[in-house]
């Protein structure tokens, strides 16, 4: 059986997330810098998954600085997101009003 | 390029009428004169308060003298607070053939209407049509992204970046802003500022959208940022923040400063004694407006969930970050950003088509937003103190 491999760019060495370039089903395949692990997802373009295993509490890295901290454990090709990922500085917001998908 | 010399000395790129009203109860009277004058060259501004706001006095003053206006007219009810005397003042002495009609004594809607379509044409006859050379270190950009994603940071807005460096090497002026969408880049932002001092006022700007927003209980964070893959606002604010490029910033203006000379500013759009009027800034178009107040002839507009936005007074040009995007709304987007996720084309490469298409728009090509006859205003209450000695450096 052959392997799909999906289209992700890692932006900066440090980071612990890699962002998708095009939209991807579940059991695609991310290769990147000689690592490979599969999407536990499908992946919408602009989304990212954790590229490493990130600990609860944790700095998500993107661009090589921190954009918020890990609010569980996050497996390798998880989707990080509102579920796992709040902000250090103020909540997101969605329709449902603040933070709403992002309850401890 | 050429543009239309003002009294004042600067160069205008489009010749606009306005047609501006002082209040709400004359929005109405204002955009049937617009309408009836049949003519993409007449736009319609506007405040809708009845009470005075010199923030709103200074942004309407700056934008009537607006080098890319020709001539405008004034439309008042007659009972309302905005002082119209001021405004007035302020076109003529900047040169502009300019009128008010103030409704409650020119007989009502009807008159009124048929008097401000007559006198746009008569004003029309008297504006400045001499086109003079002009060169690209007379050119004031300003940038905006709206409708941000998770392909805003990685192609649209790095590309406007590579653009404002080419621009900035040719000592044109370029305005970036919303620094509620800076919050968590201030201390990278900080480094590249011309002085310390201006430095520290940077991060003080910063640090106070991030209070200002904490107040509010919300960051400038739409849903649509969400579903388009971004989840905090320091993750947006370093997409927004790669708008900047590289180049040194040479000062921190508030809106409806002009920048004294050529070099990147950064606009601090947050108002100054805390929440009082609600938002800093209700929608894209708000900001838009603060910077073709501060001079901006152009408006770099970079988008990923898809925004259609134009403006009145200036052009936007759309550059949009996601394919998928692009391939929905292709009719809305003069620059398709996208394919730098494919491997089609580099950050560099869309930079350069960017700055190819304002030098086009510069001299008078249209962008989507204008052929589709989009001419968004929004003007509402804020409050500002003036910017301190330490903002702009080398004065």
């Amino acid at each position: 059986m052959s392997v799909e491999i999906a289209h992700f760019i890692q932006l900066h060495p440090q980071d612990n997330v890699v962002v998708c370039c095009t939209d991807t089903a579940q059991g695609y395949v991310v290769a990147l810098n000689g690592e490979q692990f599969q999407l536990t997802h499908a992946i919408e373009v602009g989304h990212k998954v954790a590229s490493q295993f990130i600990h609860k509490g944790q700095k998500i890295i993107k661009y090589g600085v921190a954009i918020g901290s890990a609010t569980q454990d996050i497996a390798v090709g998880e989707h990080v997101h509102l579920t796992n990922l709040k902000s250090d500085y103020i909540a997101s917001h969605t329709r449902l009003g603040v933070n709403s998908s992002n309850k401890d | 390029m050429k543009g239309y010399l003002r009294a004042d000395g600067r160069k205008g790129i489009r010749n606009i009428t306005v047609v501006c009203y002082l209040v709400e109860c004359a929005h109405h009277v204002a955009r049937k004169i617009v309408d009836g004058c049949q003519d993409e060259n007449v736009h319609l501004i506007g405040f809708p308060g009845c009470y005075p706001n010199d923030y709103a006095l200074k942004q309407l003053s700056q934008l009537i003298r607006h080098p890319n206006v020709g001539a405008v007219v004034l439309l008042s009810l007659g009972c309302e607070g905005f002082n119209r005397e001021a405004l007035a003042a302020a076109a003529r002495e900047a040169g502009k053939p300019t009128d008010t009609i103030v409704i409650q004594q020119a007989g009502g809607t009807k008159t009124s209407i048929e008097k401000g379509i007559a006198t746009v044409k008569q004003l029309q006859t008297q504006m400045d049509i001499q086109l003079v050379p002009m060169s690209v270190d007379e050119l004031i950009i300003g940038t905006i992204c709206g409708g941000s994603d998770g392909t805003s940071g990685i192609t649209a807005n790095p590309a406007v970046g590579h653009c404002f460096d080419r621009l900035l090497a040719q000592d044109a002026t370029c305005i970036f802003e919303e620094t509620g969408e800076l919050i968590g880049c201030e201390q990278i932002m900080a480094e590249r500022a011309v002085s310390v001092e201006l430095g520290v006022e940077i991060e003080k700007a910063v640090h106070k959208a991030e209070d200002y927003y904490t107040q509010l209980g919300y960051g400038s964070f739409a849903p649509g940022n969400a579903e388009g893959g971004l989840t905090t606002q320091e993750e947006k604010s370093m997409g927004a923040y790669s708008k900047s490029g590289h180049s040194q910033i040479s000062g921190l203006i508030k809106p409806g400063d002009i920048p004294p000379k050529g070099g990147l500013y950064l606009m601090d759009v947050v108002p100054d004694g805390g929440p009082k009027f609600g938002f800093p800034n209700i929608s894209d178009n708000a900001e838009i407006v603060e910077m073709i107040a501060s001079g901006a002839h152009i408006i770099l507009f970079t988008t990923g969930r898809g925004s259609v936005v134009g403006s009145a007074i200036s052009p936007v040009i759309k550059i949009c970050a996601n394919p998928e995007t692009y391939a929905r709304m292709p009719d809305d987007m003069d620059v398709n950003a996208g394919r730098v996720l494919s491997g089609e084309s580099t950050v560099e490469e869309v930079g350069l088509e960017i700055y190819q298409q304002l030098l086009a728009v510069a001299v008078g090509a249209k962008t989507k937003s204008e052929e589709l006859g989009h001419q968004e205003f929004i003007l509402t209450y804020k409050q500002f103190e003036p910017i301190g000695p330490s903002c702009l450096p080398f004065r």
